[in-house]
């Protein structure tokens, strides 16, 4: 098949979605109101209530729900060939993700702009407050683990990136001494600043001196180096441990010293990666090459893994936090949470989509393919990869030479990913000081007290795991448990928003046919990991690591559903009905 | 649309991530900034007051938004009429 049109097909699909689907749900399910003041007008204070624009907000809810994850699940999933991956993204986007995203945002708008995690407290009780906390708890902690592993598994295999990645360090640092110090705009710095990072990236591509191939010094996999550890299983905790203590620095910084103006660099690299993608795909017209569904895949179902390999860029309960969060306190008039939420899903779906179309399209045969994606072991160790030299072809397309190509985005998903990581470990800190206050725990809200448990406690599960290279290798099997955790934060938002919907007298089941989906999927998923991959019994592998952080989500997956079956079930309303109809 | 308008959307599109983070940042600097004003006001004693209250007429509007901002109706300080 042709790739062009399965990417025009996936965008058409996006578009009616859109234009009929979101259009249905804001006007006879959500009901949006262009007469309702919302939070923004109602509590303007000029920080956190603030009326923006539009777009300002469409662009902003996307470029921070956009990172590396929509990229990974779908490189992973692929292994069941392109098709079951293609229909989970564009229908998840339409059916799941858009109402989500846009549910959690007209929801919070309609409650003076509370988070998803108060809404918990109101809408079922202070039991939901605290499961999401540690659910948002193990989602931010899996981020952090798999994440340090994404970005050290990129280092390894495109040691060119390396010199790029770090050279944006010190530009942000000095972009934000320019703005803040010295009164001046962001925006030619950056691209000053982009520019200089991709010159560094063709330079490295073409010099190896200026790679820093930390498995070449160590003399790879057949020497020791030490603490019996051979050479490329060194080099991951050697990046693992700089990443750690740069994460660590990076998120007690003010964030206008490095956060603010690294973002800034960094939104540039989504709108240059998704061009390359996009116009490398329509100029070089490659043909697909992996089959739409690989009938060798039988060590995993797909039913119900893809449900939990590709998360982000289907259904992803971080986008509720971000909707809720920050987006429903900004959103200027209550008609366009349409654009920022559903719209914003949408744009996901898009990356998410290059994604599939990168991998299917880098193999010269399908015998390729199926050597590379030849276990489901060998699709979480390598999708990444894969997708960054798929996304080098693509490029081709555009002239670019496919090795610099390849570097180049290397560095954009290496640049997403340290995103996501400082984000997390961020998230995380903050998380914990609640978890302090809430149990009295005063020393745990001290600022570096909670990085330090936040950084020791992911470098630590990023470790343990054995991965084919040994030690610190091993991070991507955390990838669904991830995902699992993502659905869940996503399930309980679904659940808020139907009975937020059943309070009002409203058809509920756009959001309860999705929320049943997951809660089944996740579960089944959850319970066939734990049984019969990771319990020791019946011939598999005893992981204890991965069989408790299993039972732990499992649990948590079971509660949700006892909690929305209780909560279903109640008679008195938990929700005052809205007053503006 | 302009080119001009253009970039100052996607620069604000851009900025908007960290905005309200580093909006509050700034706020509490100002706070603290009206603390070394009139310290004085509040028992602090604070040899520059004599100069710090040539400011007073610049800082009234200010000072009103910070105590309906902290839930105060009316201004705390009988120093400050400015409600």
């Amino acid at each position: 098949m042709n790739a062009i049109l399965l990417a025009l097909i996936g965008m058409f699909i996006f578009f009616l979605g859109y234009r009929y689907y979101s259009k249905f749900v804001a006007e006879r399910i959500y009901r949006l109101d262009p007469n309702f003041v919302t939070p923004a007008n109602e509590f303007n204070d000029g920080v956190d209530f603030v009326p923006t624009n539009k777009w300002v907000l469409w662009g902003h809810h996307f470029t921070s729900v956009a990172g590396a994850a929509p990229i990974v699940g779908p490189a992973i999933a692929i292994y069941w060939g392109w098709l079951p991956a293609f229909v989970w993204v564009v229908l998840g986007t339409v059916f799941a993700a858009g109402v989500h995203d846009f549910g959690a945002l007209a929801l919070s708008v309609r409650h003076k702009g509370q988070s998803v995690g108060t809404l918990a407290d109101k809408i079922i009780g202070q039991r939901a407050k605290i499961l999401f906390l540690f659910i948002i708890l193990i989602l931010v902690l899996m981020v952090n683990a798999v994440f340090a592993w994404v970005i050290s598994n990129l280092f390894i295999r495109f040691p060119a990136s390396v010199l790029s990645v770090f050279i944006q360090i010190p530009l942000a640092i000095w972009i934000g001494y320019l703005v803040y110090r010295k009164k001046g705009g962001m925006l030619f710095p950056s691209l000053a600043a982009l520019a200089t990072m991709y010159i560094a990236a063709v330079t490295a591509s073409r010099i190896p001196a200026l790679q820093l191939d930390l498995p070449r010094y160590f003399g790879g996999e057949e020497t020791i180096v030490a603490f019996g550890l051979n050479g490329v299983a060194f080099s991951f905790f050697v990046w693992i441990t700089i990443l750690m203590i740069y994460v660590y620095i990076a998120s007690t910084l003010p964030v206008w010293k490095l956060l603010q103006p690294r973002d800034y660099i960094n939104s540039h690299q989504l709108v240059v990666g998704l061009a390359i993608l996009y116009l490398g795909l329509f100029f070089s017209n490659p043909a697909i090459t992996a089959p739409a569904t690989n009938s060798a895949a039988t060590d995993m179902p797909w039913i119900p893994i893809l449900f939990i390999t590709i998360a982000c860029g289907a259904i992803s309960g971080f986008h509720g936090l971000v909707a809720s969060g920050t987006s429903s306190k900004q959103l200027n008039r209550e008609p366009e949470a349409r654009l920022v939420g559903y719209g914003g899903a949408v744009g996901e779906g898009l990356l998410a989509l290059a994604s599939i179309i990168a991998v299917a399209t880098l193999f010269g045969s399908q015998g390729d393919f199926l050597g590379a994606y030849d276990s489901f072991a060998a699709a979480n160790a390598g999708g990444l990869g894969n997708f960054v030299q798929g996304a080098g072809e693509l490029a081709t397309g555009l002239l670019i030479p496919a090795d610099i190509a390849t570097t180049i985005v290397a560095v954009i998903v290496v640049s997403f990913a340290a995103t996501t990581l400082d984000t997390s470990v961020r998230l995380m800190r903050y998380i914990i000081a609640e978890l302090g206050k809430e149990y009295n725990v005063m020393p745990l809200t001290k600022t570096h007290v909670a990085t330090t448990i936040a950084v020791v406690a992911s470098a630590a599960l990023v470790l343990l795991p054995e991965g084919p290279q040994g030690f610190g290798s091993g991070g991507y099997v955390l990838w669904p448990l991830f995902g699992t955790s993502n659905q869940l934060l996503a399930a309980i938002t679904l659940l808020l928003i139907t009975l937020w919907l059943k309070r009002q007298g409203r058809n509920y089941f756009v959001a309860l046919v999705p929320m049943i989906f997951l809660l089944v999927m996740t579960l089944y998923a959850m319970a066939r990991q734990i049984l019969l991959e990771w319990s020791g019994f019946g011939g598999s592998d005893l992981n204890i690591l991965l069989f408790g952080l299993g039972a732990v989500i499992f649990v948590f997956a079971f509660w949700i559903l006892i909690e929305a079956i209780v909560a279903f079930g109640k008679r008195k309303p938990t929700l005052p009905k809205d007053k503006a109809m | 649309m302009k080119l001009k308008q253009l970039f100052q959307l996607y620069d604000q599109i851009l900025k908007q991530a960290h905005r309200s983070e580093i909006a509050r940042e700034l706020r509490d600097e100002e706070d603290l900034f009206f603390l070394l004003l009139y310290s004085d006001m509040l028992g602090i004693p604070n040899p520059a007051f004599y100069y710090t209250l040539e400011l007073y007429p610049h800082m009234l509007e200010r000072f009103h938004e910070w105590h309906t901002r902290m839930g105060m109706d009316k201004s705390p300080l009988s120093g400050f009429r400015c409600c």
